[in-house]
């Protein structure tokens, strides 16, 4: 056996859809990070309820890279229709467990190759036949546990959180993980040099998914109102309101401050959205990429009559249906742009998990103060795979509900107002909700030409003028977004712009290319278009940008090179999408093939 | 000496004027102006304060009609056939406000039609009122899907599609309020206007309402001669307000009327014409429309109530105080909730 490789590798485990097989991944994945192991899981599954593959990675990492990798040191194969791809798959050097009731041929002889009775244990557990094939499962966290050296109890630590303390479930699993355990001690010498040992590096972090995290923090913001429809990925964020609404704002007495909707589509869950933020209420839907494109005639109305709502867009990889259940950062252009006319939205792009919980309390702040939609575009990877993140912070503002004028504002007003008029030069006109019983205090709602008094006008005069107001309350909105992350390098004169999941690739992309190649850069991670001044400055002052994104187009590159026109001249697009998680690997390769080509 | 007449005033202290909108720009003749005429009167007669009703249309000449009625009242002029989920959406900031929605044939029955099928089956408390003239007129004379096979129209040619009849659509997305009538019976569209604003669910008011420039032949179903030719109303229609009840429940003589209670105290009572019509059985209703289309029956009048089931905003079991105005410290949980909460995350 070669020298030990301590946390630092990464394990395949290839499955079939629907086997429930997520139960044995994640506990894998949580006692790893128990361990204090920085630590990342990817479910990289099809869009099929039951029988196709199936693959989940976890990359451990003692430095705290938690971006996919491109190799596996480790692979465990259960699924006999991805056998030949997933014994291939494994890197030289690497280890091979795979359940003993698949008879194909292994050629391999540059790894360490591992049969798992997988049957035979299950078969001892005391569960009935139909859970046989769940617990089944624990046999190969039985097992890698006990090559690597996974404490036990962390696992059983796991189970417990797993299923929430339901003692027989909790069980029957840890039991056959034990015997799994006991079986490889006895029958299995390790031949790999991959194990783990505990650490102290994940100390200060928990673990969590961004739609769970996106939810809480609507739920902080004061949520009062979401409508949505089914759409993988993004129902898992609805569906956590329904969770924890009812724990977290329902008075004493029971009563509810919030009414969450399921729509009959998705131009539909934005209409109600709309509808209630018209009304006052902080509003949401949340979806992802066809649900946009429906939503897009509703988001123009929303922009040009003013009314604040909340849009979560958990992106997946299209057009169309596309690959629904992979990755992707492919709405960015769609979204900026959404609907027709002259239109431009705001939007935030979390970068993390707990960062999916800032805004989504924040997007509510912005909203209803430029009063106008506001975008927020997490993806697939971060909403719904489990992270390891720093806890969720209580908001550090009061909630801003912006400029709404109540009968006593009216009063003190005399009733002298007018819906669209610019009285603070920030673009940011007053608003009524409807409920304010001031005889002054009815506006007309339309998506219709309308002037500051929001009556019907086609004066061309009235159009632009409103327009060009529009315009200067987007200007505002540059100095409410997130500012930007920004890392300046000593000695670096390139600079490399990512947002989103992006950002742990590109972390990790940086480091090796300052280790291994001896090439500085700095860094900004986006979070909010339109883009804040100190983006510029930092435009300005790099000579190179390398723009890194998950799509085909390099849709942050285009639209930037369309802001700052005078500056893409040193743009380079590094984008790249398949569905899965971009790799530092990759980025570093591109950036290194760009600098070669200059 | 003649003291001046004092302007007639309701029971809140508001005018008829109070209630009134803009100029109407829609085609003089327009059954959808007399249709806005009667919203005033039924509001002004029912006492309601203007600025707690909330207007809401789609995309249409119909559409264009809530700014001719309750100048006073907050609305929204939305997006085509899309009016169903604004207000649905709406009806949650403040559930003491009323709701009217204006739609026409094509905002309804063809774009809307989704929308206004699912808007009616979650019982959503609005008065919705479908100005149906089978036509589109704003696009200047299509084919609507309400339009009757048959009908000529210029630059369309023959519709050869049978239509829909949206109180049959109404009925059978369940709602709990169908009522038809037609634009140039003005009391008729009053009484049923002021028992819809009584209804504490969805109330769908299908108006035919002729469109005097593209489709108003004398034999096209939604015209004024057909309408008033054919009209074959259920029962009449007397809307008692709540505080009136007693007062009035002992003119009417047992036997002729049926006493429909609304769940504000209000009562309906409905005038038995020749037939023995039950406004509160499904299956009449049911029957009725389709005995309507084989006899060429343009019938009127109540065909479905249903006061028993909860509207939509009941059934969530909300907070008294109007949502929104609900402030900071009534929507974000407790600081000490978060420790809590990161500790429910592993």
């Amino acid at each position: 056996m070669s020298k030990q490789v301590v946390n630092n590798f990464s394990i395949t485990i290839a499955t079939v859809n629907g086997s429930g097989s997520q139960t044995a991944n994640i506990t894998l994945l949580r006692a790893l990070f128990k361990m204090g192991i920085p630590v990342s899981g990817k479910n990289l599954f099809p869009s099929n309820i039951q029988g196709l593959p199936t693959w989940y990675t976890i990359r451990v990492s003692k430095d705290g890279f938690i971006a996919r990798c491109d190799e596996q040191e480790i692979v465990i194969s259960i699924n006999p229709a991805s056998f030949v791809q997933d014994l291939a798959s494994v890197k030289s050097g690497g280890a091979f467990f795979y359940s003993d009731d698949i008879k194909q041929p292994i050629d391999r002889r540059d790894i360490s190759i591992y049969p798992m009775p997988v049957k035979d244990i299950a078969r001892k557990a005391n569960v009935s036949p139909a859970l046989r094939d769940y617990i089944a499962n624990m046999v190969y966290v039985g097992i890698l546990a006990q090559l690597l050296g996974i404490d036990l109890s962390l696992i059983k630590q796991a189970l417990d959180f797993h299923f929430k303390g339901k003692i027989q479930a909790v069980d029957s699993n840890f039991e056959t993980v034990k015997n799994a355990a006991d079986w490889a001690a006895q029958n299995l010498s390790k031949t790999d040099p991959y194990t783990v040992k505990k650490m102290d590096s994940a100390k200060g972090y928990i673990m969590a998914d961004g739609n769970t995290a996106a939810a809480l923090g609507a739920i902080y913001g004061g949520l009062q109102f979401a409508a949505w429809y089914p759409i993988t990925p993004a129902s898992t964020l609805a569906e956590s309101l329904n969770v924890f609404l009812p724990q977290l704002r329902k008075t004493p007495d029971g009563k509810q401050t919030y009414a969450v909707l399921q729509a009959e589509d998705e131009l539909a869950a934005v209409g109600m959205a709309i509808g209630a933020g018209w009304g006052g209420l902080r509003s949401m839907t949340s979806t992802s990429g066809p649900g946009i494109s429906l939503m897009a005639e509703y988001a123009g109305l929303a922009y040009y009559a003013e009314v604040p709502v909340v849009v979560w867009d958990v992106q997946r990889l299209g057009p169309s249906t596309g690959l629904p259940t992979r990755t992707a950062q492919g709405d960015l252009t769609e979204v900026f742009y959404l609907s027709h006319g002259d239109v431009q939205n705001v939007i935030l792009l979390p970068g993390s998990v707990s960062e999916c919980f800032e805004f989504g309390w924040k997007a509510f702040d912005l909203a209803e103060h430029l009063q106008t939609p506001v975008f927020v575009l997490s993806d697939l990877d971060l909403g719904m795979n489990q992270w390891m993140t720093r806890p969720f912070e209580y908001p550090d503002t009061s909630l801003q509900r912006g400029k709404v004028l109540w009968e006593g504002d009216l009063e003190k007003l005399k009733g002298s107002w007018k819906r669209y008029q610019d009285v603070d030069g920030d673009g940011i006109p007053y608003r009524t909700v409807p409920g304010n019983r001031h005889p002054s205090a009815a506006w007309f709602g339309r998506g219709t030409g309308h002037d500051e008094g929001a009556k019907y006008t086609e004066d061309a005069r009235t159009w632009e003028r409103n327009m060009a107001r529009l315009k200067k309350k987007y200007l505002t909105a540059k100095k409410l977004v997130p500012k930007p992350i920004i890392r300046n390098v000593g000695g670096a004169v390139d600079g490399i712009i990512a947002y989103g999941s992006s950002d742990p690739a590109v972390e990790e992309a940086i480091t090796s290319l300052k280790i291994e190649n001896k090439l500085k850069f700095s860094y900004l991670r986006l979070r909010a278009l339109p883009i804040a001044s100190e983006t510029k400055a930092f435009i300005k002052k790099c000579e190179h940008i390398y723009f890194v994104e998950a799509n085909r187009d390099g849709q942050l590159c285009q639209i930037l090179s369309a802001e700052l026109p005078d500056q893409a001249p040193k743009f380079h697009s590094i984008c790249h999408s398949d569905g899965l998680p971009l790799t530092a690997n990759w980025v570093r390769q591109e950036i290194l093939s760009r600098k070669e080509k200059k | 000496m003649t003291t001046p007449a004092s302007p007639q005033t309701n029971k809140v202290g508001m005018s008829k004027n109070d209630y009134r909108g803009l100029p109407s720009t829609l085609c003089q003749g327009c059954g959808h102006n007399s249709i806005a005429n009667q919203i005033i009167s039924a509001c002004f007669e029912l006492d309601i304060v203007p600025e707690t009703i909330m207007k809401f249309s789609g995309i249409g000449c119909s559409s264009k009609s809530p700014a001719y009625f309750l100048n006073r009242s907050f609305g929204f002029n939305g997006l085509h056939g899309r009016m169903s989920s604004l207000a649905t959406g709406a009806l949650f900031a403040d559930t003491t406000m009323h709701a009217i929605g204006v739609s026409g044939d094509g905002d309804t029955a063809s774009i809307g039609m989704g929308g206004f099928k699912h808007m009616v089956r979650r019982n959503a408390s609005i008065v919705y009122i479908v100005e149906n003239n089978g036509v589109y007129g704003l696009t200047k004379g299509q084919f609507s899907a309400t339009a009757e096979v048959g009908l000529d129209l210029k630059h369309q040619g023959i519709n050869q599609y049978m239509p829909v009849d949206i109180c049959m659509e109404a009925l059978a997305s369940n709602a709990t309020f169908v009522a038809r009538s037609f634009a140039g019976d003005a009391k008729q569209v009053k009484e049923l206007l002021k028992t819809a604003f009584s209804h504490r669910g969805v109330a769908v008011l299908d108006i035919i309402s002729p469109c005097v420039t593209f489709n108003n032949q004398d034999n096209a179903l939604h015209s004024y001669t057909w309408g008033k030719d054919h009209e074959a109303p259920l029962h009449e229609i007397s809307f008692i307000p709540a505080l009136d009840e007693i007062e009035l429940a002992g003119e009417f003589v047992e036997g002729t009327v049926r006493e429909v209670s609304m769940h504000d105290g209000s009562t309906v009572l409905l005038k038995k014409l020749d037939k023995d019509y039950d406004p509160t059985n499904r299956a009449n209703a049911f029957q009725m429309l389709e005995k309507a289309q084989l006899n060429n029956w343009l019938i009127t009048g109540l065909l479905y109530i249903d006061e028993s089931k909860p509207s939509l905003t009941e059934s969530f079991n909300l907070v008294e105080t109007p949502l929104n105005r609900l402030s900071g410290p009534d929507l974000r949980p407790a600081r000490d909730t978060i420790d809590k909460v990161n500790s429910l995350m592993f």
